[in-house]
């Protein structure tokens, strides 16, 4: 849930996000090689050099995954309000207002329906731009809206998670997102909806323990910081030198806690492979079941 | 040790004490100037308890000699029988699970516990659960849906442990799956914050039918220093952030996180124990009653609506 750091530490990458102002090249931060930003972009946002995988802006995100003209937006309808009136450095009100302004969204989400590779699926997308993907009763509500609509619908459900964690300006109320997300992911589960989650740099705290991690397949873009507790959290609990690579996708796959670590430009294939796989046995006529499955 | 505001109702008690052994010992009647300090002492102990800001109250509900996990199941309940480890990992001494008897009705517990001493602190690791605790505390929860008994959580955690093994074990993915397991069940589920309810840690034994919290207890996002490091850079600010997340039982009614506020006695569960311990009961016995006759879809679409219910939003500008 540590925000702030997460911004400071990787303040150079912010440059990817699509408001700020853009300089025709940039420097790699992973590999430092010179590159043409256009030629970032085309290449979905990964370097061409050394295939560092940069934070995706949400809209280049959704192009990239839905087939092309079918996203119908869900999200947008709803603001969050100051339950707590909370005031750090400056009010929430106004913290808010600034975000909602600079990415012309009302939260860090968005949310839709779409085809994917051929499949209906319900789209989930973070916004890591938007005060850090945070999760407050926005972000929780369209995420419980958008697996509800999806049950309904009978689509697929599909996350792309980025976040820092629960927003602790909404206190306990943004606690109880993780609760409210995992409730309503229950209503695909019950309908048998396959519900892929794709984790992405970062995904911590509450998110994480909460609706990202209960896809039935879960994937992750390569390097991604995945974490409960944040890296300097923990260093500050253990006082030792963390593990080269601890928390990163790789790491955590070698954990046995992700299904697989899946570059981006072969992320909508694998996606829409699984979906299908995993509707397909719904088709099927069924013969009775001799044992009631536990769902 | 008394807590900083306690002192002066330590340094009043005190005087009423040696004023009566001075009675005693010289046989001199001073009950009327014993009477008035006491009146004095009742005065102090009201005036300070019915106006603790948050971040007293984030000390009472974290004090030393405050009723834990086990203190409940062994005197709130009767006959607790422990059942250890999560058949996977280990043992986590944080999470306290087993069988239980709450006036006469069978119930599955499922407790965090915090030490009663350093020596204790350190082994139940601070109250903080590793990704083994969480594990077993979904056996149980299974166990419970088996056979047909209620369970009961008690939330006492200042969070899920922040270590490098809890990482590795995939304490996020625990405590999302121990939030689905609650919210599976097909029993009656009651949780009790009943000192720190510490962030998703907390929750993960917290996706109850009923969800009460002790009137000194706290539940939050995250805790006090935390969040003044992140937003102020200063753990020093605690106080104000403590402020800030309003995280007290009276704050959290009010949003709807938690359904009954159970008073504490007038000075803290710390200073009354078997008093505390006998309201939790009472309140308890009441709740799981009003649950008992529910059928299952019921008490699962409960759950439900509980939470799905749960944050403040309006109409987008």
């Amino acid at each position: 849930m540590a925000l702030e750091r997460l911004f400071r530490r990787n303040r150079p990458t912010r440059k990817e996000d699509d408001n700020s102002p853009a300089g025709l090249w940039l420097k790699c931060d992973s590999c430092n090689a010179q590159i043409y930003r256009k030629d970032l972009v085309a290449n979905l946002h990964v370097c061409p050099e050394c295939g560092h995988h940069y934070r995706m802006p949400v809209d280049a995100r959704i192009a990239m995954l839905a087939d092309d003209g079918t996203f119908e937006q869900w999200s947008g309808g709803i603001q969050a309000d100051d339950p707590l009136e909370f005031v750090d450095t400056q009010p929430y009100v106004e913290r808010m207002e600034k975000n909602r302004q600079k990415h012309g969204r009302p939260d860090a989400i968005v949310t839709g329906g779409a085809q994917l590779g051929g499949e209906s699926v319900g789209l989930v997308v973070m916004d890591f731009f938007f005060l850090g993907g945070s999760m407050g009763s926005v972000v929780g509500e369209e995420i419980a809206r958008a697996a509800e609509r999806s049950a309904h619908e009978g689509r697929s459900l599909v996350a792309i998670t980025a976040s820092g964690g629960a927003r602790m300006q909404e206190g306990a109320l943004s606690l109880m997102q993780m609760a409210k997300t995992t409730v309503a992911l229950e209503r695909l589960a019950t309908k048998r909806l396959p519900y892929v989650s794709v984790l992405t740099d970062p995904t911590t705290g509450g998110v994480t323990a909460s609706f990202a991690t209960l896809g039935d397949v879960i994937f992750a873009e390569p390097k991604a910081l995945i974490s409960f507790a944040g890296p300097r959290v923990i260093q500050q609990t253990i006082k030792q030198d963390l593990p080269e690579g601890f928390q990163r996708s790789e790491f955590l796959l070698q954990k046995g806690m992700i299904d697989d670590v899946v570059e981006r430009k072969d992320l909508k294939l694998r996606v829409a492979t699984v979906v299908k796989a995993l509707t397909s046995g719904m088709r099927e006529p069924r013969r009775e079941a001799v044992h009631a499955a536990a769902v | 040790m008394p807590l900083p505001f306690e002192r002066p109702i330590e340094e009043l008690e005190v005087k009423i004490r040696d004023m009566q052994a001075y009675s005693a010992e010289q046989e001199i009647d001073l009950s009327e100037e014993v009477a008035a300090l006491q009146s004095r002492l009742d005065r102090l102990k009201k005036d300070t308890f019915e106006n603790l800001t948050r971040w007293q109250r984030v000390q009472v509900a974290r004090a030393p000699g405050r009723p834990t996990g086990l203190d409940y199941l062994t005197n709130a309940f009767d006959g607790f029988q422990e059942l250890h480890g999560d058949r996977t990992l280990g043992d986590d001494p944080a999470m306290v699970t087993g069988l239980a008897e709450l006036a006469g009705r069978q119930v599955v517990v499922v407790a965090q516990q915090k030490g009663r001493d350093t020596k204790e602190n350190i082994t139940r690791n601070f109250g903080m659960s590793h990704p083994s605790g969480y594990r077993k505390a979904m056996r149980m929860f299974d166990m419970a849906d088996k056979f047909r008994l209620p369970v009961v959580c008690l939330i006492d955690t200042p969070g899920a442990y922040p270590g490098l093994a809890a990482e590795e074990q995939g304490q996020a993915w625990v405590i999302a799956e121990s939030i689905r397991r609650m919210s599976r069940l097909q029993v009656p589920a009651i949780s009790v914050v009943i000192g720190e309810g510490g962030s998703g840690g907390a929750l993960a034994i917290g996706v109850a039918n009923r969800v009460l919290i002790l009137e000194n207890a706290i539940y939050s996002v995250i805790s006090p220093e935390s969040c003044a490091a992140i937003l102020w850079r200063d753990a020093g600010e605690a106080e104000r952030a403590a402020e800030a997340l309003r995280l007290t039982a009276r704050d959290l009614i009010e949003i709807d996180v938690v359904d009954r506020i159970i008073e504490e006695p007038l000075g803290g569960a710390h200073t009354s124990r078997a008093e505390a311990m006998a309201n939790v009961k009472r309140a308890l016995v009441e709740e799981l009653d009003g649950l008992i006759g529910l059928s299952t879809d019921e008490l699962i679409e409960g759950r439900y609506d509980r939470f799905r219910a749960l944050g403040r939003f309006s109409l987008a500008a």
